[in-house]
């Protein structure tokens, strides 16, 4: 079952937009302006699409919110800065098949009633930006965007904005003060997007994956896209797998796969002994092999304890240190976090201090309740995602692996010998 | 490029923009990729022509990791040091390259060529380790090999 990959698995397939018509590409935006708003949404609704970003918001919702929205203009947003360490499906669509994203935006622009899309890509995604920058080219030549697109009353323009290295800017309304040519810094919610986003104008704002899943829903239906994979969020998603895996790579699944089947019959197993997997890359808790029946849908994970996020599956083998990588995980959050708020700000340095120090041989079992009770605070009080989730990962290595810890305190030893344990190497 | 022709594209992105301080981002990036680093005298046209305050401009400059205030070398390494490229050696890869150049994390080389600069995720993470030399790609890559694909840059007048 493939939606999203539909055209990128077939062979000789290319990013243009010839290829992509000889696919039926399009054939969803005629039926779209052919129908009424209304019916578009009744479908997307119907389909129980969710966000696939990571919040997994109901994507019918959304842009009913938005549609209702008195305020004009209103806007369509693609969030394109795929930053979590782990996660690289974005990618592999906005090169190899921009023309679906493209689709996509413009019948999100028909429904909510905008005028102008942006494409928001990571500042690093060179590549990407030339490709989906030549396909809106493409498009603009062929009258799919621009004005009177196919010869109807609605008219839609694409810009492409690039970020310039910033994790948190995944982050909806940091992405959104970035868009405005600010520092990426977290907005207090509400007002939600759907409300007050960019220019504080209604705005739908959506990852590319899900907005790749729009197409396939107005040609094939709301229910036909309901009846796949897990019931509680319908629907195939890219899982990406890296990490100690035989076959990294994207793969798009439907959602009632289990964890083992991941990884087992599509990775082609662990390279070595497992230790561990984060679910959603490094703002997840972290699962080990007695969580491996579980389903990779957002409800499921949640139940095991641990979140899908944007389906980054980080495979952990027996050769690492969890100290060690707790320590590395907490270090790409102090770099990335915006420092608007306290917890996030402080509470980050003080939970890498206290890591630090247990891999110098330095640490006490106290620190352990410590990081504990940061973990708590911050999910409690952190205005925004990345601070609600930055200890997530650290929190549960040291529920799942408190040996661990609590031989490099006691014992002032790491038995990998990953750990500098305060000599210098 | 030079500051007459930098301000020639800057009114060709404002010309683009109803809101002068939207394009403060596009603009950045251009002078950045041309001229390797944001200057005093970029900055304050920028703010001038935007009508921003400066320590606005240098604010949103030293927020974002892609623009540096100092003058950047020629070829920026990017090295992945995000947990799947860590799982994968990362670590050794950054020490491989350090030792190649002769310079730390975050340094350029005196010939102004090379710049290290070790970077959050940046999506390759199949390819793991992965690093980018500005828009090239290497992924797969033991120490030795990343050593090598330097020494090919170095040869590069």
């Amino acid at each position: 079952m493939k939606i999203v990959l539909k055209n990128i698995r077939k062979e000789g397939y290319l990013p243009g937009i010839n290829s992509y018509m000889t696919q039926g590409g399009y054939e969803a935006l005629k039926r779209a302006l052919k129908t009424t708003p209304e019916e578009i949404l009744s479908e997307i609704k119907k389909s129980k699409l969710v966000g696939r970003g990571g919040a997994a918001f109901p994507t019918g919702l959304k842009w009913e919110f938005t549609r209702k929205s008195r305020e004009l203009p209103k806007y369509v947003v693609c969030n394109a800065d795929e930053g979590e360490p782990g996660t690289f499906k974005d990618r592999f669509i906005l090169e190899k098949d921009p023309h679906l994203l493209i689709e996509a935006m413009i019948i999100c622009g028909f429904t909510i009633g905008a005028k102008d899309g942006f494409i928001y890509i990571r500042g690093e995604y060179f590549k990407a930006y030339d490709i989906l920058q030549k396909a809106i080219d493409e498009a603009g030549t062929n009258n799919l965007l621009g004005r009177n697109i196919l010869g109807s009353d609605f008219s839609f323009e694409i810009h492409l904005y690039r970020g310039a290295g910033a994790y948190v800017c995944g982050e909806e309304t940091a992405l959104l003060d970035s868009l405005e040519g600010k520092k990426g810094q977290s907005r207090v919610k509400p007002p939600f997007p759907t409300f007050a986003g960019f220019n504080n104008k209604p705005t739908v704002l959506n990852n590319v994956e899900t907005f790749v899943n729009i197409p396939e829903i107005v040609l094939k239906g709301g229910e036909w896209f309901s009846q796949i994979g897990s019931p509680s969020s319908p629907g195939t998603k890219l899982y990406c797998l890296s990490g100690d895996v035989k076959a990294a790579g994207v793969y798009e699944l439907p959602t009632d796969i289990s964890l083992q089947d991941l990884i087992e019959k599509h990775g082609n197993g662990v390279c070595g002994r497992l230790k561990a997997v984060l679910p959603g890359g490094v703002s997840s808790n972290l699962l080990t092999s007695s969580d491996l029946n579980v389903k990779m849908d957002y409800s499921s994970i949640q139940q095991a304890g641990s979140m899908l996020g944007s389906a980054a599956v980080i495979v952990i083998n027996d050769t690492h240190c969890m100290v060690n990588l707790a320590g590395r995980c907490i270090e790409f959050f102090d770099y990335e976090s915006c420092g608007k708020c306290t917890p996030c700000r402080e509470g980050i340095k003080r939970a890498r201090e206290i890591l630090t120090n247990i891999a110098q041989g330095k640490g006490e079992l106290s620190d352990l309740a410590l990081l504990k009770e940061l973990q708590e605070v911050m999910f409690d009080t952190s205005r925004c995602g990345l601070g609600q989730s930055a200890l997530n990962a650290v929190s549960s290595c040291l529920e799942k692996f408190y040996g661990e810890f609590k031989e490099h305190i006691l014992k002032k030893k790491c038995k990998l010998g990953i750990c500098s344990m305060g000599k210098d190497f | 490029m030079s500051l007459e022709k930098y301000k020639q594209e800057v009114k060709k992105i404002l010309s683009e923009y109803s809101i002068k301080e939207r394009a403060l981002l596009p603009c950045l990036h251009i002078a950045q990729e041309k001229c390797g680093y944001l200057t005093e005298e970029i900055i304050s046209f920028l703010a001038q022509e935007l009508g921003l305050p400066k320590v606005e401009v240098y604010s949103v400059v030293t927020f974002y990791s892609m623009f540096s205030l100092e003058k950047q070398g020629e070829y920026v390494i990017r090295i992945c040091v995000s947990l799947p490229c860590y799982l994968k050696g990362s670590g050794k890869i950054l020490e491989a390259v350090k030792e190649e150049l002769n310079i730390e994390a975050y340094q350029t080389t005196a010939d102004k060529k090379f710049t290290i600069e070790p970077v959050s995720c940046l999506g390759l993470c199949d390819k793991a380790p992965a690093i980018m030399v500005n828009r090239d790609i290497y992924g797969g890559l033991t120490p030795q090999q990343a050593k090598n694909i330097i020494k090919e840059y170095k040869k590069i007048k």
